[in-house]
């Protein structure tokens, strides 16, 4: 309680420190009806009893004669208690003092007993003893526990209860242990209730506001913005300050020192639409009122306060003005430009964008200063250092965002029809449409985009005084465009490009003084000289990303969109070429679509035929679709622009241009339609076009870049059977293969192996890919790969591995152990390959013995725990034909510890492949006797049989055979039958595949061999279907259908003998 | 004032020989000189006519520069533009080679016709192209300032002074410079519509 005492005590007197008073008001009643509580409630004997160390005085309102009680006796003028101390002190000494009494105490007990006898009057002795007591703790503990302000951060802290214990520990004589002992335990008491003490005198303080200067300040200059005749967008007709009382203290208040005392900080005249008088506000520091407003007769200020205090000034002109209350409401959103444009918000709109630039950063940051401010003085409190007054921030504007304090982009925004939002919230906004979930970009399993940037933008640095000259001289620079005629802007301009503008210094110098504003502002100009030249260095420094989130916040984008249209093909050029560096993020490709940018792009595309000799016209038109194809490269990381650039007719346009011998100009073309062929309807139109020829041919090309990216569109395109035979048709396997020796290259080599995989889905593919020797070379990029060029490693030699010449070459070049090893990855997509291609080769026997060699059949087991489905289902279909080609296949399967059970608690899984593939692997686990009985044992049968209901074909086929061999064991027969798993088999024969009848038959066959199962069947009207089946080509299925239908015939005969008999 | 007489058979000679020197063709310069008569009667055309002409066509108005203009035009210095020299002229205005715009512009920055611009011509150049600013500092250190800029990308042989060489081959590095001491080519759209209106069709 001593720190809560002293902070309830500072301020109070004049002599300063600590001794002050107590004022009368809630907190302090609380707290010292806290304090009364505890006391009382000290109930260990032995904290009672501890003595001061001094004994604790104050001034009491009790006389000698209250104390009736035996334990006291009179000794002279004084009272004193019958026990003493160890040195004849009296533990209670009551003493006149004029005309009160002094009480000192020396042991918790004897204030309870002073309490006791004080009775009513507890709070008041309290309140006394409080005021008197400078430091609780050294009165009664020592000296060595006085508190002291110490500097936590700085590492200081009070280590008196550390030296304390230290004490104890070293040990001594019994007594003083003892009493230490207790000293430990009252300090420890009393520090939990000084903390207690203080966070709920921090609750009851949070709950009264305290307005500052700067914020009323603040408050009433933003809703002076909103002010005008508009009754239907402004929120008053006019507010301001009184004039009488205008001037500015320097405490910042504008009320006459006389009334700050009161706690006046401003006198506000506000008129609204619908109030017919004025209405006259004061605001003060507990709130804004309305006070008595101005006489008639005297012309002077009433003060007095007329009605209630309200914390925001909102919510005062919301009671007395309706109609204020009504716009507040609908104001939310209310852009700035719309404001603006009503001629309300009068804003210098000129070339010169520092001032306004000023302004609101200096607005910003000292929203941001106050914002740090508080949030700091709300961390002090906690850590229990000074500040008594807490300063609440409480909005008093509903547009005051709380993500203030997180802003960090402090650039000038210059507003746009399409941004309805105010300056402030739309800062907010943006940060909002930056996260994440992004449902725009799709991606297919072969898409090989990246996620472009989505930073968020650094705070402008500050700046350090050793900034290179560049800086200043490019600032210098900055300043002619700014106050220059054309001719000065062209010579600054042409200078202004000799700088280094790669170099983020530069790029910052011009941001850092407006710029890129006026940069932006000469392309609106009429000026073509001041165009190209402006567009040059923007070209340039939107390299730099803050930059180009610069560029398209000032409508960067929207004037250059307006230039591609220009006649003037150098113009044209540039603004392409500048689109196409600052289109690097999402909100920018947006804006160029919206902004008709697309279409525009897609026009420039549109030039004449192009051959090897053309004439200069056509040179500077084959730039300019060359500028306009790397735009819309850029532009096409969106799916709506995927859209919009087909809608524009780009696919032909394309088309043309991919005939071009020029290598620059095949590149973004390539590009973009690489970018766009994760869209089906674009990997069409790239087949119809005719332009899967002219990508293969390019990837004869000498330029890599080129050819990594013909390599990835065919990646993509190569998911169409049609395309992956054109792409062999056109005798593109064969450079595809010669890529793969490119292994500096690691995004070609990528790109090399992705095309190569998805071709090698065709199975003619296949056989010219082993012609060419492919998976030697494949099995060579096994080691020392980065992952995204081993999972098209792995998943072509997977499909390759169909074929089994292939699986005999993968072995011989040594493949099998680095594949195996693959399986301890944790890449999902490349584990998903992996066990493919161990399993294609696990059709081999030789090969399954080095797979089992390896251990790679526990690897594989070991994967169906992996978590994603397909990485289980995959593993389970490799597990398939290790089963079936591995020696001692059971005794193999049986080592693995927990694995029956796992593959057959897989059942339980509710993706259709894991099912199906877990099936096929039960069906070859159950050739294996004693597997089939342990897994009986962990109930496959009823497992089964729940998911005879499917109507799943591929699962279908294989739960069938699962079934058929399951039947072997026991009476699985019947619990198949019990389980009603019969009856939904018969009309799996309705199905139209032939692999789903051969396995019903043959389940069908092993669970007639049991009588009920017959009648069930039969009853199912299986006979007839099973009949047509006799007849088919399939030899397994005519016998199994046959000796079905011979059981169901035998039990019927069977049944009439004993009828008969 | 000497009024000029011509003959018919004279204005086709000078017409015919004009149409192989420049870019016009013999029709558009019979145009061409056909308004400079239509201009002034008969008399030779002075520094005012001309003045006027470039500025309703061409919407050049900058005293300094346009006297410098009519100045290079007039070739054989008597302050009067005969018709040949009106024709070169028009049509260094609206139809030259970017040679001939070159040398054309460097003619007529330099003031003095020395064959070299100096420090001084440019600052006298450059001196209106600054906005005053609020007097925070002297206005001419500014301009100075500027001249140090143009000087450094204009002289390619580092003598402190550019000669047509040096004014030449930086132009070729730097088109957009081609105007940089003041405006004195019409732009794109006042040549198209100067050329609809003289001959009828953009050319």
């Amino acid at each position: 309680m001593g720190q809560a005492l002293r902070k309830a005590k500072e301020g109070t007197s004049a002599a300063g420190g600590a001794r002050g008073k107590l004022e009368y008001n809630a907190a302090n009643e609380e707290l010292l009806n806290s304090v009364v509580k505890y006391v009382e409630n000290i109930k260990d004997p032995e904290e009672q009893k501890l003595i001061f160390k001094k004994p604790i005085k104050w001034e009491s309102s009790l006389q000698p004669s209250d104390f009736n009680d035996d334990a006291y006796e009179k000794s002279g003028v004084e009272l004193v208690s019958k026990e003493r101390t160890a040195d004849d002190q009296p533990l209670l000494r009551v003493r006149p003092r004029g005309e009160k009494y002094e009480v000192s105490a020396m042991t918790i007990e004897q204030i309870q007993m002073v309490l006791r006898m004080a009775g009513d009057k507890k709070l008041a002795e309290t309140r006394a003893c409080c005021e008197a007591t400078d430091d609780p703790y050294s009165d009664m503990l020592g000296d060595a526990f006085a508190i002291v302000p110490g500097n936590v951060e700085g590492g200081e802290y009070d280590k008196s209860r550390y030296r304390l214990m230290e004490e104890i520990m070293k040990g001594g004589p019994e007594e003083e242990v003892a009493e230490k002992k207790t000293t430990l335990k009252l300090l420890d008491h009393l520090f939990r209730f000084d903390n207690e003490l203080l966070n709920r005198r921090l609750q009851i303080m949070e709950k009264t506001i305290r307005l500052n200067p700067s914020e009323v300040e603040d408050d009433v200059h933003k809703l002076m913005k909103y002010c005008g005749e508009d009754d239907e967008k402004c929120l008053l007709e006019e507010l301001n300050f009184m004039p009488e009382f205008s001037t500015r203290f320097s405490n910042g208040c504008r009320a006459p020192p006389w009334r700050q005392v009161h706690g006046d900080i401003c006198y506000l005249e506000a008129k609204a639409h619908d109030v017919d008088p004025y209405i006259y506000i004061t605001g003060s520091t507990s709130g804004y009122y309305i006070n008595g407003g101005v006489d008639k007769e005297t012309q002077s200020l009433n003060f007095d306060k007329q009605g209630e205090m309200h914390k925001d000034l909102i919510s005062l002109l919301k009671e007395k003005s309706p109609k204020f209350a009504e716009i507040v409401d609908k104001l939310e959103f209310v852009s700035h430009h719309d404001l603006k444009e009503s001629g309300i918000i009068d804003t210098t709109a000129d070339l010169d964008a520092t001032p306004r630039d000023g302004e609101m950063t200096n607005r910003e940051q000292t929203q941001v200063k106050s914002q740090q401010q508080k949030e700091e003085t709300k961390q002090e409190k906690t850590q229990k250092t000074q500040k008594k007054q807490q300063q609440k921030l409480e909005p008093s504007l509903k547009w005051r965002n709380l993500g203030l304090e997180e802003q960090k982009e402090q650039h000038e925004k210059k507003d746009k029809p399409e941004k309805s939002r105010t300056p402030i919230k739309r800062k907010t906004q943006q940060r909002r449409n930056k996260t994440p979930l992004d449902a725009e970009d799709s991606f297919s399993e072969s898409s090989t985009e990246s996620e472009e940037e989505e930073e968020t933008p650094d705070r402008r640095n500050e700046p350090n005084s050793d900034l290179p000259s560049e800086y200043w001289q490019i600032q210098k620079l900055v300043k002619y465009l700014k106050g220059g005629n054309q001719t000065a802007t062209i010579i600054a301009l042409c200078a202004m490009r000799d700088f280094n503008l790669t170099q983020e210094t530069c790029q910052l110098a011009i941001r850092d003084v407006g710029g890129l504003e006026v940069l932006i502002n000469l392309l609106d100009t009429e000026d073509i000289k001041c165009k190209i030249g402006s567009l040059k260095i923007l070209k340039e420094i939107s390299g730099n990303s803050q930059i180009r989130r610069a560029i398209a916040d000032l409508g960067g984008l929207q004037t250059m969109v307006n230039i591609l249209q220009d006649p003037n093909k150098e113009l044209k050029c540039l603004a392409a070429g500048t689109i196409a560096n600052v289109a690097k993020f999402r909100r920018a490709r947006r804006t160029v679509r919206q902004h008709g940018g697309i279409k525009r792009l897609v026009g420039l595309l549109d030039c004449a035929p192009l051959g090897t000799v053309m004439s200069s016209q056509q040179e500077e038109d084959v730039e300019v679709a060359r500028c306009g194809a790397l735009a819309l490269w850029s532009c096409s990381k969106s799916t709506k622009n995927k859209q919009a650039m087909r809608k524009a007719g780009v696919i032909p346009l394309l088309a043309q241009l991919l005939k071009s011998p020029h290598e620059n100009m095949c590149i973004p073309v390539v590009g973009t339609l690489q970018e766009c062929a994760s869209e089906p309807s674009y990997r069409l139109a790239i087949r119809t076009e005719g332009m899967v020829e002219d990508l293969v041919k390019n990837l004869n090309s000498e330029n890599q870049e080129l050819q990594m990216h013909c390599a990835s569109a065919i990646f993509k395109c190569a998911e169409d059977k049609e395309t992956r035979d054109l792409v062999r048709q056109y005798g593109g396997l064969d450079p595809l293969v010669k890529l793969l020796q490119s292994t500096e290259n690691k995004e070609l080599l990528a790109a090399a192996t992705g095309a190569i995989w998805k071709c090698a889905i065709s199975d003619e593919n296949v056989l010219r890919f082993q012609e060419l020797k492919t998976t030697d070379y494949l099995v060579a990029l096994l080691n020392d790969q980065p992952e995204e060029v081993l999972v098209n490693v792995v998943g072509a030699l997977g499909e390759c591995a169909k074929d089994p010449p292939n699986r005999m070459a993968i072995r011989k070049a040594g493949g099998i152990p680095p594949l195996v090893n693959l399986l301890t990855g944790t890449n999902q997509k490349l584990l998903v390959n992996v066990t493919k291609a161990v399993g294609q080769c696990a059709e081999e026997s030789d090969n399954m013995a080095i797979i089992d060699k390896l251990d790679g059949v526990r690897l594989l087991w070991s994967l169906l725990k992996n978590p994603n489905p397909e990485v289980q289902a995959s593993a389970a279909w490799a597990i398939c034909p290790c089963i079936e080609n591995a020696k001692d296949a059971g005794e193999m399967v049986r080592s693995f510890v927990g694995g029956l059970e796992l593959i057959v608690s897989l059942l339980k899984s509710e993706d259709k492949e894991v099912l199906a593939s877990v099936c096929a692997a039960i069906a070859n686990i159950a050739k294996d006797e004693e597997n089939l009985a342990v897994i009986t044992d962990h109930g496959v049968v009823p497992m089964l049989a729940k998911l005879t209901e499917t109507v799943d074909d591929r699962l279908r086929q294989h739960l069938a055979e699962a079934i058929a061999r399951c039947c072997s064991w026991g009476n699985n027969r019947v619990a198949f039958g019990t389980a009603n798993a019969v009856a939904p088999l018969v009309k799996y024969l309705k199905s139209k595949q032939v692999a789903v009848h051969r396995s019903t038959a043959k389940a069908l066959f092993q669970l007639s061999k049991d009588p009920d199962n017959c009648i069930t069947m039969h009853n199912a009207g299986v006979v007839k279907c099973l009949i047509e089946m006799v007849g088919s080509d399939d030899t397994v299925l005519q016998e199994a259908a046959a000796g079905c239908i011979g059981n169901i015939r035998r039990l019927a005969l069977a049944n009439e003998k004993a009828k008969h008999t | 004032m000497s009024k000029v007489t011509m003959t018919k058979k004279e204005i086709q000679a000078l017409s015919e020989r004009l149409s192989h020197s420049t870019a016009y063709n013999k029709y558009e310069v019979e145009v061409l000189l056909k308004s400079y008569f239509h201009e002034k009667n008969k008399y030779k055309m002075d520094r005012a006519v001309f003045r006027e002409i470039i500025s309703n066509h061409f919407g050049l108005r900058d005293d300094l520069l346009m006297d410098r203009v009519f100045r290079t035009f007039d070739k054989d210095n008597d302050s009067f533009l005969n018709m040949e020299e009106f024709v070169n002229g028009m049509h260094i205005l609206t139809r030259a080679s970017m040679e001939q715009k070159k040398s054309y512009c460097f003619k007529v920055y330099d003031l003095n016709g020395d064959g070299i611009i100096s420090r001084e011509e440019m600052f006298q150049l450059l001196k209106p192209t600054l906005l005053k600013s609020s007097g925070e500092e002297d206005p001419d250190e500014g301009i100075k300032e500027l001249v140090e800029i143009v000087l450094k990308k204009l002289d390619m042989d580092h003598d402190s002074k550019v000669s047509l060489e040096d004014f030449v081959s930086c132009l070729d590095r730097e088109p957009l410079l081609l105007e940089c001491l003041g405006p004195i080519l019409p732009d794109h759209t006042h040549i198209t519509r100067f050329e609809e209106k003289m001959f009828g069709q953009s050319c």
